[in-house]
């Protein structure tokens, strides 16, 4: 289990968001997160991520205790995220984004470019090839130079998981990546997502397309009104009662 | 060369004035770069010229030391006030620093060794228009090396979107703090600097009208570059030169032409004159957007 959500509580004044979530996300899969508008979906990344506190429960990466770590904290043990309402820095270019990115994992030392060490070029040349290979992968290649504010919104979103990569993440949080993107763009982020996996990453991602979460995810969690309703493999949960009931409201079986 | 002599008999303080307001804005560049908005780097100025000035005046400390010990100063108070005023956002941060600001100039009036209402006097005018220079370009210099380091790009990712950043793996409070602190240093050393140019500072010289002066500076210039703040102070020190070379030579009048270019600018080149000169599209990137006025 490298994620272990543990009776994960939110209140927001008197409203509460979450109530007892638990639920382990395993290490190398893809875990779905669905639920209704509503549901505390976005809460609870936000939690995970260090955005906001949970009000009681904890939270173990690895069996590191994780629940009280501000967001730079969590972002430092390998957890990168991309957000529902895209935020990128919107003045940057698509490049720039990457590299801004890649604070964890690219040290640009001060001091050496001071003095004009010979050394920084190479070094900056590696890093800016770092993540011109990123942005090639999530095929966003051909905008490097583009500011991030002047892309269509599937390429933003695509910008933004790319940026997420840049830090080498091991757990990446996914928040509706694919809201809003064409259908070519989406299977082009389902590919994308297979591969990252493929390479030993876990991904834990909220989308309310069903057909690519039950096509993509390993286990789904279903949350409705702050509640886990339950977890289990795509067919469970497309066969749970609650879950139909959630979605489709209460049949009634009188008429 | 006879020319040369002559410009610098009259325009020499004009020179020297353009250089400071220079450093001075560069100062709060800083702090804007990293998204922060501070009115309070003209007390910091204020700060480090009065450590300065009382250290070369009182304790007969060699110049050089006091312009170090006025920016050091200034850095310290900079780094203990960041720490609890930038957790505000804003105008809110806006408000703090000018509050800041007020409370040292109303130290200043009120305090004996600063000399009160008066000023402080009596200080050698050690310091040299090719100094001031000399400072100008380290300071862009170094400004211009760390916008490319890791923490030039952290204060990038802090004033785009705070949130984002920190989820990135950026200590936001560590690096809005160091930015505050660094444009503290640089104002101070201006301070320091100015202090030892005219053999007198008053409290009033580093009061709200010096920390709006250099905001505007950074607004007309451009924010998003160090060259920016640069050309705005350098303009809107000698504008008034300037207009009494074409004849405008009342004082309200030169208000209003400030007023005018500022508007314009703001109207017409969002990024400051330094998009004038360049190419690349980086519209609604004013320093007002991004200290997050105007955002729906």
């Amino acid at each position: 289990m490298l994620l272990d959500i543990n009776n994960i509580t939110r209140y927001f004044g008197g409203l509460c968001a979450l109530e007892g979530v638990s639920f382990g996300v395993e290490s190398g899969s893809v875990h779905g997160l669905i639920g209704p508008n509503g549901a505390g979906k976005t809460t609870l990344i936000n939690i995970l991520s260090g955005i906001t506190s949970a009000t009681s429960g904890n939270l173990r990466l690895d069996d590191q205790r994780i629940e009280t770590f501000p967001a730079h904290k969590v972002a430092a043990l390998g957890v990168a995220r991309t957000f529902q309402n895209i935020r990128l820095f919107p003045v940057l270019t698509s490049l720039e984004n990457v590299i801004a990115g890649q604070h964890l994992v690219a040290p640009r030392p001060l001091l050496p470019r001071l003095m004009c060490l010979s050394g920084t070029r190479r070094q900056e040349a590696v890093y800016q090839k770092q993540s011109m290979d990123i942005l090639v992968r999530v095929g966003l290649g051909d905008r490097a130079d583009f500011p991030a504010q002047h892309l269509s919104y599937g390429e933003r979103r695509r910008l933004e998981i790319a940026r997420a990569l840049a830090s080498r993440p091991r757990l990446l949080l996914l928040d509706e990546p694919v809201a809003g993107m064409r259908r070519e763009e989406m299977l082009g982020v389902a590919a994308l997502i297979r591969s990252l996996v493929r390479e030993g990453m876990t991904i834990l991602l909220i989308e309310h397309n069903m057909a690519f979460v039950m096509d993509l995810c390993s286990q789904i969690t279903v949350l409705n009104f702050g509640s886990v309703i339950t977890t289990g493999s795509p067919a469970e949960v497309g066969m749970h009662p609650e879950v139909i009931e959630a979605y489709l409201g209460k049949s009634d079986h009188h008429a | 060369m006879a020319q040369l002599s002559y410009f610098f008999s009259v325009y020499g303080s004009l020179v020297n004035f353009i250089g400071i307001n220079a450093l001075l804005a560069l100062s709060l560049y800083v702090t804007l770069s990293a998204g922060q908005l501070s009115l309070g780097n003209a007390a910091f100025a204020g700060i480090g010229g009065y450590t300065a000035g009382i250290l070369t005046t009182r304790f007969g400390v060699p110049y050089m030391m006091s312009l170090l010990a006025g920016a050091l100063v200034a850095a310290l108070v900079g780094f203990l006030l960041g720490m609890p005023v930038l957790r505000l956002r804003g105008v809110f941060l806006a408000m703090a620093t000018l509050s800041f600001g007020e409370v040292v100039r109303i130290a200043a009036v009120n305090l004996k060794i600063t000399g009160g209402a008066e000023g402080l006097m009596g200080m050698p005018t050690h310091t040299k228009t090719w100094f001031i220079y000399l400072m100008i370009i380290g300071v862009c210099y170094f400004l211009a090396k760390l916008r490319y380091s890791s923490v030039g790009w952290s204060f990038e990712s802090i004033r785009e979107d705070e949130t984002a950043a920190s989820a990135m793996g950026i200590n936001t409070t560590y690096y809005k703090t160091l930015a505050f602190t660094i444009g503290a240093f640089i104002a101070g050393l201006a301070g320091a600097m100015y202090a030892h140019l005219n053999y007198i500072i008053t409290p009033g010289e580093f009061g709200f009208s010096a920390a709006v002066n250099l905001l505007i500076y950074c607004i007309v210039g451009g924010s998003r570059v160090w060259y920016g703040p640069v050309l705005g102070a350098a303009l809107l020190t000698a504008l008034p030169e300037i207009l009494r070379g074409i004849g405008v030579t009342a004082g309200p009048i030169r208000m209003f032409v400030n007023g005018l270019i500022l508007l314009i600018v703001i109207l017409f080149l969002p990024n400051g004159l330094v998009s004038l000169f360049q190419h690349r599209k980086t519209a609604d990137a004013s320093v007002l957007a991004c200290v997050g006025i105007g955002e729906e």
